[in-house]
């Protein structure tokens, strides 16, 4: 990335608090960005890419607590006013998200869903105005300007979708969050709604943070990558790169548990991912990690650069002066019952 | 066993042959009535039906994987439903094991039911949060009055075992909150082998898990297969889950077969315009890929209201004259252009051509009124700017031919046919492009409408 990063996360922490104890569900997480790029965040359910998605955003529910700092146009979004946020939210970060059926009101219009945006955000426009913006947006996104005065209803799944995109996208937003934004869609219509998204910056200039548990979709539509595993991103890099090249086992694991055409044999992950009330010691992956050696069992993994905007955090990458002498022989485990899984 | 064994006639036992199929379906017809308005109700009429699964034929072999693939709306989870009995068939026949089963009672359909189990989509969903795994897993031996007390136990530990539920003891005081996804899964699972079945019908078994435990899922139901000797019916909209799993795949799209065959000849010879293009949809890890941008247009149609001819002919980029080109879908082919449009373009076309809803129609020849009176012409010259700027879109294959007047233009469709279902090779398909008799049509009424 040369220009400086639309949004900079640097060690975000977001705590939830339970009646058990609280759950670090983002645990020093730092991410960058850039303008119109397509980042793709992956992680099995429970590993915080939700969270973090929210936590940019400021979305977070009560009971949760965060610090570090989310840098936006200058100014950290961490600990910032809710007024001064929901200011920033829409017109400059969008949100979207998965079983869109549930995010549009039924009793109103679609005309009047983007009349109430525009509305609340740009409250200098016509009416006029209003209508020309809204029926562009829903044009890109295949919605024809007949079906304007519509019901929620009357539109099908795929459709609705598309029409939650085009509500955050007619605001004009520097960074969209789409949180798996297909998953309840029919495979030919995901694939519609992932050509829609890959294309943003083509058509809006916009950048888009696609959380999803799906590495096909991310491999398809993404520039960047980053692997999220029980809080942490473990590994980050340019797609391409990633997928041919993955350097963290975990990420290794996730690849070749996805089941695709291509897919030749069946492979799973062991055991489940560990308890994020508390966190195992050491790299957090270490007991379903087939390379664990016995340094991973109890020293946290150094983040490491491996060459142009690749960053992993795992002791087979080292520094192997860290690594105590003797540490690098294999971790002796007990072993995983055929049932420990997610 | 004789546990409850049926005294009628309808449920006596004819010994099935031993390569008799499993399961035999012949042309099993599910339709739901579509409710229509409270007078209709109060008068008992019917508004008419959604025809959720249109006339299936389908054998399963013993000890064969059959998958149903489809996307949502194409009638595979009412066709799994039907087979057990769960959904009334409207007609047809579902012959499991020599028996004819759609017209058996609900007592009679008792004792099958043994023998025919399912495991749904949601795990979360399918065990009672209130009752612990042994309950659960168990409760089928409780109502079929197989086993209980320390019986009960020791059947229920077995089989928690067998599924990987292991050891078992640690799992059988346990609530389904206490389990991950997948364990809870297993417990499913464990619960529909339980009465030692001899179908499995697996709904979506593995798409509400992660992908880290999907294989395994998928590695306990092979397991269980060899071991159990078990016939599966696996149902899902991924065809990358079923090309690990079936031997044979059935592509369903609005209720009807469109393409079966053998798993390897479905993945590496596709024939149907449709399972090429539900195959080219599939995400792949594999970063040279890129979305691909050649999909079909839309969703699946209405099913209250499935488009005439082939069903899929609206998004078929290969559909031509006979395949059921509508009236229609000269609506959605305006509505896709005028999306692309600024908004006085779009003001100034839709004034031309008026109302759209006169083109919701089942007749092959439409009526588009002009709003002036001496406006067909515009129409007509409107209808043929449309064509023009885009003249390989399908559509244009299905007009026989546009007919201005002074106040008005006929759009005349060619009439549809339906397609016949075709052995190509080893596959089954219901597609036009495989029908000699259809692409002469084709041939022959391309020719009329240049000559016109």
């Amino acid at each position: 990335m040369t220009d400086t990063p639309i949004v900079s996360v640097r060690d975000l922490r977001v705590y939830y608090g339970t009646v058990r104890g609280s759950v670090r569900a983002v645990d020093g997480v730092s991410l960058d960005i850039g303008a119109g790029e397509v980042v793709g965040l992956v992680g099995e359910s429970g590993c915080g890419k939700s969270t973090f998605g929210r936590g940019i955003l400021g979305l977070l529910p009560e009971g949760a607590a965060s610090n570090g700092e989310v840098i936006y146009g200058g100014r950290n979004l961490v600990g910032m006013s809710p007024k001064d946020l929901r200011r920033l939210r829409g017109p400059d970060l969008g949100l979207v998200f998965q079983e869109p059926m549930t995010r549009l009101n039924p009793l109103m219009r679609i005309e009047d869903h983007f009349k109430e945006t525009l509305e609340q955000h740009e409250s200098n426009l016509t009416d006029r105005e209003i209508r020309r913006r809204s029926l562009e947006t829903l044009g890109r996104m295949g919605i024809p300007p007949t079906r304007f005065r519509q019901y929620p209803h009357e539109f099908s799944g795929g459709m609705r979708q598309r029409i939650m995109i085009a509500l955050a996208l007619v605001l004009r937003p520097k960074l969209l969050v789409a949180d798996e934004p297909t998953t309840s869609l029919d495979v030919i219509v995901e694939a519609q709604i992932l050509a829609i998204l890959a294309d943003l910056r083509e058509t809006f200039g916009t950048a888009l943070l696609l959380i999803t548990h799906n590495l096909g979709i991310v491999a398809e539509a993404c520039d960047r990558v980053a692997v999220m595993y029980a809080g942490k991103i473990v590994e980050e890099g340019p797609a391409r790169d990633v997928f041919i090249e993955p350097a963290h086992p975990y990420t290794k694991a996730l690849l070749s548990s996805t089941i695709s055409l291509d897919t030749e044999e069946l492979h799973s992950i062991a055991g489940a991912p560990p308890n994020l009330i508390a966190p195992p010691l050491g790299c957090r992956f270490h007991s379903r990690c087939p390379d664990a050696m016995v340094v991973c069992g109890w020293k946290d993994p150094v983040e490491l650069q491996l060459g142009e905007g690749r960053r992993t955090a795992c002791w087979l990458h080292g520094p192997a002066e860290e690594i105590p002498p003797g540490e690098t022989a294999p971790l002796e485990r007990t072993e995983l019952a055929v049932a420990e899984e997610a | 066993m004789s546990i409850g064994a049926p005294t009628s006639d309808a449920g006596a036992r004819e010994p099935a042959a031993a390569d008799a199929p499993l399961v035999s379906i012949r042309h099993l017809k599910t339709y739901y009535p579509i409710r229509g308005s409270f007078g209709q109700r109060l008068l008992g009429r019917e508004a008419g039906y959604v025809k959720a699964v249109d006339d299936i034929s389908l054998d399963l072999a013993r000890g064969e994987v059959v998958g149903l693939v489809g996307e949502s709306g194409s009638g595979k989870t009412t066709l799994g439903r039907t087979i057990l009995g769960l959904v009334r068939a409207t007609s047809g026949e579902v012959i499991f094991d020599g028996r004819e089963i759609t017209a058996m009672s609900e007592r009679q359909l008792r004792p099958v039911r043994r023998e025919m189990q399912v495991v749904f989509q949601d795990p979360h969903a399918s065990l009672n949060p209130a009752m612990t795994i042994e309950e659960s897993v168990g409760h089928p031996l409780r109502i079929h009055k197989i086993a209980k007390g320390v019986e009960l136990r020791r059947r229920v530990a077995e089989v928690l075992a067998t599924v990987g539920l292991s050891p078992p003891e640690q799992y059988m005081d346990k609530y389904p909150s206490d389990l991950s996804g997948g364990q809870k899964q297993r417990a499913v699972i464990a619960r529909a082998i339980v009465l030692n079945p001899s179908l499995l019908v697996a709904d979506e078994p593995v798409s509400m898990l992660d992908m880290s435990v999907r294989a395994k899922i998928l590695e306990l139901m092979l397991y269980l297969k060899r071991e159990l000797d078990l016939t599966y019916l696996y149902i899902t909209h991924d065809l990358a889950t079923a090309k690990f799993f079936c031997d044979r795949i059935a592509i369903l799209y609005l209720g009807r077969i469109v393409e079966i065959g053998p798993s390897d000849v479905i993945y590496e010879d596709p024939k149907h315009p449709y399972t090429k293009a539900l195959l080219r949809a599939i995400p792949e890890p594999d970063p040279r890929r890129s979305v691909p941008r050649d999909l079909p247009r839309g969703e699946v149609p209405d099913a209250a209201r499935p488009p005439r001819g082939c069903s899929f002919h609206p998004r078929c980029p290969l559909a031509f004259e006979v395949c059921g080109w509508e009236p229609r879908d000269l609506a959605d082919l305006l509505e896709a252009r005028w999306a692309l449009q600024p908004e006085v373009e779009y003001e100034a076309e839709r004034a031309i051509v008026g109302d759209l809803s006169v083109l919701a129609t089942e007749e092959t020849t439409v009526r588009l009124k002009a709003s002036a009176k001496d406006g067909g012409p515009a129409i007509a010259r409107f209808l043929e700017t449309v064509r023009a700027d885009d003249p390989g879109n399908p559509f244009w294959k299905g007009v026989r031919k546009i007919v201005p007047a002074d106040g008005h233009v006929d759009l005349e469709m060619f009439e549809p046919l339906a397609p016949r279902q075709l052995a190509v090779g080893t596959s089954q398909v219901e597609c036009h492009l495989f029908d000699d008799d259809a692409l002469a049509e084709g041939r022959k009424r391309g020719l009329e409408r240049d000559s016109t």
